[in-house]
């Protein structure tokens, strides 16, 4: 019998391999110095890490071998919870009794094992082609599984908990922030630059002038706009009476704010331009030949069927912004931006992972829910742009 | 009534359609032919102000055409563009129904109506309904094309080439059922197509355009007996002539008294299907029977080929 082998599996049980053999955790002495790596066997009972090494070892052969989806899958989700639990574990079992400074943290291996695994689990996911909810159920399974984790406390020994635990209101407060930074520029953003958008592809001769002014806003670099932004918003605060009470300064919120719906503003526009355009000239040819009004047609033909693309657009806006409102944090805008400047402030990398791990799950997690809803959406009308 | 009175349309200094007039009479079924590029389908638009005119009027039963909102109009005329134009994301019975909603139907008389129409059309309703127009064949499109089209009842019809995407079979069941729509509701239609037999068959007039000019508009058989200018003789075709004079005329006009032997024709054949009927069986003479079955009369060959001729 000859044994197949699966390309992508080949790579990813490399990777794996090199994370076994990489250090898995650190132990440091306090939150802010260099520590000492531990490999998997150092760092856990020793039962638990050849259990550990045994687990590894099967997952990664299910990924060079070629199997169904659906082994692979569950093989990599095995992977991934045992590694998450022995990290835990590890945390408890490096700490020195007693030593409250000491401070674990996952290590490069750890973090090679996490990224080959994870890679397993998308790859089988994508071959297992599943439909929009299927995806977002992948996505609720695995928030519930992280969200467990947590709870579960079997992390708490780890640092980036540790530093959580020591701001948790702060952490709750700053998401929240977050998420309104990104998710009021970007209303903000569909509500300014879809009625542009509709306008510039009703006067071609706006079209190009406007485009090209938000291509260079979004050329500004996000510091320099926030400095551009200080001079006006200040002057506003200062002249437009009740502007200062709804929080309105030079610095702070406001300028996050507006900046980020600054750099929305293209996608938004630019896609509900395409959008529009791609409309087929039959469909609205026949839409007046019928005796639509211009206003039945954009609702009723022309948006409809630029939909897709102009959530495309939303997409890219929701996944940047969610990104870039980190950077409010540099002038006091708030978000998770505070623990990542924080933490490179303190050199405590901690501190930055405890802002940017879950600023990346946010983004992750938007794209998905957003793409699984285009998809749903252009499945209605699945060929309708070959028509 | 339409009256064109002095249509011109201008692009970039050259004139698509070149300075038109004709009258067309309500409840009847005209036929604009001509080559590629030649304005026919600028001139049906025209009609439905989707292209506003250069210069000159278009009346609708006395009323200047501009007299109401551009979309009320086109609510009142049935407009089937070249090419189907359904819309991809409705449905093929959402499609049917977009007239009758803008006007504010109820919804059992919409459904009603759609599923009237895509039996009419022979497309199961069920079956049909709730497809997406991708789901269909280029035929079945069009067709869908043309039942919306007809939805609201139009008094005023215009289509352009309808029937192109059709096969020989479907299209001539088609035009039979345009022909009947049209007498059940004395609609006017304005018809742009390339088949000349198409022309024939449905044409009350025909108006022949050559480079934005209408160069003959009258009855089939004047332009078959007299042709204005080369370019309608070319197109009606020399070898076409005598035959395309027995299309447009029915078997009960060439009857006289008598009897004949064989397979009788109905009335309301054309005369062309009843010289078809005597040369093929090798007869003189043909029984014809009225549409009941009642023998009326018989047909001669030798009548049929002295009609055929130019001079009668
Ligand atoms: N919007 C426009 N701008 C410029 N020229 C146009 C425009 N619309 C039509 N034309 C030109 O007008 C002429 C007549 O076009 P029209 O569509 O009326 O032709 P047609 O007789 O319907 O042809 P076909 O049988 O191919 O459909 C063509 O030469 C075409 O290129
Ligand atoms: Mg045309």
């Amino acid at each position: 019998m000859k044994i197949r082998f699966d390309k992508l599996g080949v790579v990813i049980a490399l990777v794996a391999a090199c994370g076994v053999f990489s250090s898995f955790a650190v132990l440091k002495p306090n939150r802010i110095l260099q520590g000492q790596a531990q490999s998997i066997l150092d760092a856990l009972p020793s039962g638990m890490g050849w259990g550990l090494l045994l687990v590894l070892v099967m997952a990664g052969t299910a990924a060079v071998l070629r199997m169904t989806a659906w082994a692979k899958l569950i093989a990599a989700a095995a992977a991934l919870l045992v590694l998450v639990l022995a990290m835990g574990y590890a945390a408890t079992f490096l700490t020195p009794s007693g030593n409250s400074y000491a401070r674990v943290s996952p290590a490069s291996g750890f973090w090679l094992l996490l990224f080959a695994f994870a890679l397993l689990a998308a790859d089988a996911m994508t071959r297992l082609r599943p439909p929009p909810w299927m995806r977002i159920l992948f996505l609720v399974i695995a928030a519930f599984g992280i969200g467990g984790v947590l709870m579960s406390g079997s992390w708490n020994g780890l640092s980036i908990m540790k530093e959580y635990s020591g701001r948790a209101d702060v952490f709750w407060t700053e998401a929240g922030r977050h998420v309104m930074l990104a998710l009021g520029s970007l209303a903000a953003a569909v509500a300014v630059g879809l009625p542009l958008g509709i306008f510039c592809h009703r006067f071609t001769a706006l079209k190009d002038a406007v485009l090209n002014t938000l291509n260079l806003i979004q050329t500004i670099p996000s510091i320099a706009l926030f400095g551009l932004l200080i001079g006006p918003l200040a002057w506003f605060a200062a002249t437009v009476p009740g502007a200062a009470n709804i929080g309105i300064r030079g610095i702070g919120a406001a300028p996050a704010f507006v900046a980020l719906f600054l750099y929305s503003l293209l996608p938004v526009v630019a896609n509900t331009v395409i959008g529009l355009a791609g409309v087929p000239r039959e469909a609205n040819d026949a839409a007046r030949g019928i005796g639509m009004t211009d206003r039945q047609r954009l609702f009723d033909v022309e948006l409809p069927l630029a939909l897709p693309v102009i959530l495309t657009g939303i997409r890219i806006v929701l996944v940047q912004n969610i990104g870039l409102a980190t950077i409010a944090a540099l002038i006091g805008g708030g978000g998770f931006g505070v623990f990542v400047f924080q933490g490179i402030g303190q050199t405590a990398m901690d501190l930055v992972l405890l802002g940017a791990v879950p600023t990346v799950a946010m983004a992750f997690a938007a794209a998905v829910v957003l793409d699984a809803s285009i998809e749903m959406n252009f499945r209605v009308q699945n060929g309708a742009r070959s028509a | 009534m339409i009256e064109i009175d002095a249509i011109t349309k201008t692009y970039d200094e050259i004139a698509v359609v070149d300075d038109v007039s004709m009258v067309i009479e309500p409840r009847t079924i005209t036929v604009v032919v001509g080559t590629s590029g030649s304005g026919k389908t600028t001139l049906l638009r025209m009609i439905n102000r989707l292209v506003e005119p250069t210069s000159g009027e278009i009346r609708l039963d006395g009323d200047d055409n501009r007299s109401m909102p551009a979309h009320e109009l086109r609510r009142r005329i049935g407009y089937a563009i070249q090419g189907h134009g359904l819309f991809p994301h409705r449905t093929v019975a959402q499609n049917i129904a977009t007239v009758p909603r803008l006007l504010g139907w109820e919804k059992p008389r919409m459904d009603a109506k759609v599923a009237e129409l895509l039996t009419l059309f022979q497309l199961e309703p069920e079956i049909f309904g709730p497809r997406y127009p991708h789901q269909l064949s280029g035929g079945q499109q069009q067709r869908v094309g043309v039942a919306r089209a007809l939805a609201a009842e139009p008094n005023v019809l215009l289509m352009d080439e309808p029937f192109g995407a059709l096969d020989p079979i479907i299209r001539a069941k088609a035009q039979d059922d345009l022909l009947a729509i049209q007498k059940h509701f004395g609609t006017t239609i304005v018809l742009v197509t390339h088949d000349m037999n198409e022309a024939f068959h449905l044409a009350n007039k025909i108006a022949v355009m050559d480079k934005g000019k209408v160069v003959q508009y009258g009855p089939p058989v004047e332009l078959v007996r007299a042709p204005t200018t080369d370019f309608v003789k070319t197109l009606i075709g020399d070898a076409e002539r005598p035959f395309r004079l027995l299309s447009v005329a029915n078997a009960a006009a060439a009857v006289e008294p008598g009897e004949a032997e064989g397979e009788p024709i109905q009335e309301d054949r054309s005369q062309q299907d009843a010289l078809a009927a005597l040369l093929w069986s090798g007869r003189d003479a043909l029984p014809v029977v009225s549409v009941g079955g009642k023998p009326i009369g018989r047909i001669k060959l030798s009548t049929l080929l002295k009609r055929a001729a130019r001079l009668q």
